[in-house]
């Protein structure tokens, strides 16, 4: 029953992008520990590392595109949940470094030590069992968003007054993270990561494992993620989206609905840190600053807003196009970039992936399609 | 021995000060340098005294070098000679004239040895030798040594000085000088008394912690110390209120300045602007290159370079704000969240344009002389380029709301904000109102780019520090209204100082975040929000 449930509420475009990233998931790290060095087939290891990072980033994206794309609500602060899942996990790997750090200091991390602290502060407590931080990199930026967003949509802010205070929200974090009395390594941040369940961080396998985890939690996040714009519950959102006054005088408590929608996609924005981190070892405040929340957005649009696979295509493509314009030409990257945000917005307000789906849709048949985004009256 | 030492000190300085015409014979001075050069340390004391004495100008030189080790004794002849080194030898040079003696062999010359102790008896014989300077800002400085150091040996020097003064705001330094000097005495209980008045008058934050020390002790000037301690620090905490009204109406000028321009922008035409910083960037860059063009073919105009880039930064920021609005913008109307990503696509590459031009670095904007410098008032330290800065905010803020009330450009603007179709139906072309108006607002950013030049580092950065903070205070102030964008301003430049002493630079600016974000909730359209009928706004 489960079966047919999933197969009535999942479209054939979910099933074929489920399918391709378990391949993924299972082809690369198989194509990395099997094949010899030398085999054309061969995948290095530091692409592994990297696409990983690029599968992360999509699934921040794939969770920005579900409350923008679906609920309008353009969040320029979900880099503030990506870096607190992201601290989550770094906190674990710190607490996994043990007596090896440079310090040599059983009980405390490294910095805390160069800090002259002298016993582990009480939010350090439990992160060193996987146990305990593998709820946490759900509960904490859950939490953020369930109160922040509980204060946001009940008093009725939305638009770009909304998009200012989530970025000054990220901002603030920004600015108390990078302060070394927080106890999160202040501008460092935290590294020098040793193992993660007990396997070497360093190791090919573990990097392997940690590239397929990824992307068999963004399969796994993707088909939430459909099955709920599929639901009525995702009806609902696109009316908030396109209407929300006429939404709220049909009777539907807007508010429940979009406090919903953002903490879960918050919460998905913490996993995909979670997993960003271990596979680029280092995690710092960097990682608030509002720039890094609005390059997302724009992920998202180039992808194609409100389509979700086109989240996906949009991270991996831009940030595949940042990775060789850093490399060949790294003046020239932010003329790129900014370039990218006039052009998508100017010409290609529906992405890549809602321009294709024109163009095939037109010679095909002409469908109303209730998920292409369509600008609020 | 001290007590000796300081009455010739202060019948000298006495006579100095008496006789300011009379100048110690060259002879007898040489004879008292060179004398430096025989004894131990007791007997170099009584010769630092000796010199002093004479009062003349020229020993604070030769006290200066004996403090730094320069000087030393010729072994042939036993005369006292200024040294630098010089290759392998010394350059010797006659302490008084500065006359050079040409060069010497190492060993033909021994250094003047000095002590800890020595040293400070010679920064108090230059205090005292600077008492009877002709200067009267010299003698303040002097005093204010003395005041410091709060030494009882200079009572009796002080005395004498201020026999001698004629200048009534010197004299006031001096007897503030010998009141410390007192109160560190063992003077009787009367003269202690009338130097706590004397310190209580002056109230700073030197004359409380005198007062407090005094404090520590029992019976009557204990008991006086501590009422008149009591009452500086009251009047103290009064002025450090004032000083933090001060300094945040500083800031909030500067927030201002930074968001009356997206105040236009997005109150009238619901844009947000995100290339905003950068247009105050271009401002400030603007000023950097007409003060470069002045500085290579016109340095006479340098005090007023900023008055010629205030008007050229206004066209350049003006003019690419008009060529984003016609190019970009007026694609997006009515897409205000496209608007905004567009808009910070082009601060990107407007950052990246001048990072590519003028380099990543901090470039060099000199402040005009009338904008250096600083002035007391009361107890507060009142700098002039903050000042300018505060005048030239609420100018500009008066200019604009001139241009809104009084100008037909300005009918315009707010009959297109209020009821744009209406407008258009009257005639108005919205178009072109809105290409002036972004232009306007850019213009804006830009003078402030050449205010903020002067108190912040020019790099292709700086826009980014205030764009959040102008978000903030247009938020805060409530859109469409200047005057919610200047209390906006002020206010939250005045919380943050009032919150920073507490909790830090950083942590304060993380609370007065948090609590914006919580009054956003309380109030979603700001302090002063536009009333309207419209459900969806």
């Amino acid at each position: 029953m489960i079966t047919r449930l999933l197969i009535e509420r999942l479209d054939a475009r979910a099933i074929i992008v489920v399918a391709v990233l378990l391949i993924v998931a299972a082809a690369v790290p198989a194509l990395n520990l099997m094949l010899p060095a030398d085999h054309p087939l061969h995948v290095p290891t530091y692409m592994v590392a990297l696409f990983g990072k690029y599968l992360s980033f999509a699934l921040l994206a794939l969770s920005v595109d579900l409350v923008w794309g679906f609920a309008g609500i353009l969040t320029l602060g979900h880099g503030a949940f990506f870096a607190l899942g992201g601290y989550v996990m770094g906190m674990y790997l710190m607490r996994q470094i043990g007596a090896r750090g440079v310090y040599a200091n059983p009980t405390l991390p490294d910095f805390m030590v160069f800090l002259n602290w002298k016993e582990l502060p009480w939010y350090w407590y439990g992160f060193d069992s996987f146990a305990f931080a593998a709820p946490m990199i759900l509960l904490v930026p859950g939490l953020l968003a369930l109160a922040f967003g509980w204060f946001a949509f009940r008093s009725r802010v939305t638009g770009v007054y909304l998009s200012i205070i989530t970025q000054a929200m990220t901002f603030a974090l920004m600015l108390a993270f990078f302060r070394n009395d927080m106890g999160f390594g202040g501008n460092n941040g935290l590294t020098d990561f040793k193992d993660i369940l007990g396997f070497d961080i360093q190791v090919d396998t573990t990097r392997a494992a940690l590239f397929a985890a990824t992307a068999a939690m963004l399969a796994f996040w993707f088909l939430v993620a459909t099955f709920l714009v599929n639901s009525k519950f995702g009806k609902v959102l696109v009316g908030v989206r396109d209407a929300e006054s006429r939404t709220r005088f049909l009777g539907y408590r807007v508010e429940n609905y979009k406090l919903f929608v953002w903490t879960l996609s918050a919460m998905m924005a913490g996993v995909a840190g979670a997993l960003y981190v271990p596979q680029v070892g280092i995690i710092n405040p960097g990682e608030f600053a509002p720039a890094n929340s609005i390059e997302t957005v724009i992920w998202v649009a180039v992808g194609g807003r409100g389509t979700l696979v086109g989240a996906l295509i949009g991270a991996i493509a831009v940030n595949f196009g940042k990775t060789w314009f850093t490399g060949a030409l790294p003046e020239f990257w932010l003329f790129a970039l900014g370039g990218l945000f006039v052009v998508v917005t100017l010409f290609l307000p529906k992405g890549i992936v809602g321009t294709l789906g024109d163009l095939f849709r037109r010679r095909k048949r002409p469908v109303d399609d209730a998920l292409e985004p369509q600008p609020a009256e | 021995m001290h007590i000796l030492r300081s009455l010739l000190l202060s019948l000298l300085v006495a006579i100095a000060a008496a006789l300011p015409a009379r100048a110690a014979d060259d002879a007898e001075l040489t004879r008292l340098v060179d004398a430096l050069g025989a004894g131990g340390f007791d007997d170099t004391s009584a010769q630092i005294a000796a010199l002093a004495a004479t009062g003349e100008p020229r020993v604070a030189a030769v006290l200066e070098l004996l403090a730094g080790g320069d000087l030393y004794v010729k072994k042939d002849g036993g005369a006292v000679v200024a040294a630098t080194r010089d290759g392998k030898g010394y350059r010797i040079t006659d302490p008084l004239s500065g006359a050079d003696l040409g060069t010497v062999d190492r060993s033909a010359v021994t250094k003047i040895k000095i002590n800890n102790k020595l040293r400070g008896e010679i920064k108090s014989a230059l205090g005292s030798l600077t008492l009877a300077s002709t200067d009267p800002a010299a003698r303040m400085t002097a005093a204010e040594t003395m005041f410091k150091a709060a030494d009882p040996e200079s009572i009796a020097t002080l005395d004498a000085a201020i026999a001698g003064e004629k200048d009534p705001a010197v004299t006031e330094k001096f007897a503030e000088a010998r009141a410390a000097a007192v109160l560190a005495s063992d003077a009787g209980e009367a003269d202690k008394l009338a130097a706590i008045a004397i310190l209580k008058e002056r109230g700073d934050r030197d004359a409380l912690a005198l007062l407090r020390a005094a404090a520590a002790g029992e019976g009557a000037v204990a008991e006086a110390a501590a009422t008149a301690a009591a009452h500086v620090a009251q009047v103290l905490s009064f002025w450090e209120a004032g000083q933090n009204v001060w300094y945040g109406l500083s800031l909030g000028s500067v927030l201002l300045l930074a968001a009356i321009g997206l105040a236009i922008t997005f109150g009238v035409m619901g844009v947000i602007n995100m290339a905003h910083g950068e247009m105050v960037m271009l401002g400030a860059y603007t000023t950097f290159v007409v003060q470069e063009a002045i500085r290579t073919s016109a340095p006479w105009l340098f005090d007023y370079s900023l008055f010629i880039a205030l008007p050229l930064a206004f066209l350049v920021s003006g003019i690419v704000g008009m060529a984003i609005e016609r190019g970009v913008l007026r694609f997006l109307y009515g897409r205000p969240l496209e608007t905004l990503l567009a808009t910070w696509g082009l601060s990107l590459i407007i950052q990246q344009a001048v990072r590519t031009v003028f380099g990543p670095t901090n470039r060099e904007v000199g402040n005009p002389s009338w904008m250096s410098g600083a002035f007391d008032l009361g107890h507060l330290a009142i700098t002039w380029n903050r000042l300018w800065i505060i005048i030239f905010a609420l100018a500009v803020f008066a200019g604009l709301l001139a241009v809104m009330r009084r100008t037909a450009f300005g009918l315009q603007m707010r009959a297109v904000t209020q009821n744009r179709r209406m407008a258009g139906s009257m005639g108005i072309r919205t178009p072109w109102v809105d290409a002036f108006t972004f232009a306007l607002g850019s213009g804006i950013a830009g003078i402030a780019g050449v205010a903020l030049s002067q108190i912040d580092n020019v790099s292709p950065n700086l826009g980014q520090g205030y764009i959040i903070d102008s978000f903030m205070v247009v938020v805060f102030g409530g859109v469409g209204n200047l005057w919610g964008t200047l209390v906006g301003a002020m206010t939250l430049g005045v919380l943050n100082k009032f919150v920073e002493p507490y909790a830090g630079a950083v942590l304060g600016k993380i609370l007065v975040l948090v609590l914006i974000i919580l009054f956003i909730q309380k109030r979603p359209r700001g302090l002063f929000a536009l009333k309207g009928r419209a459900v969806e706004a």
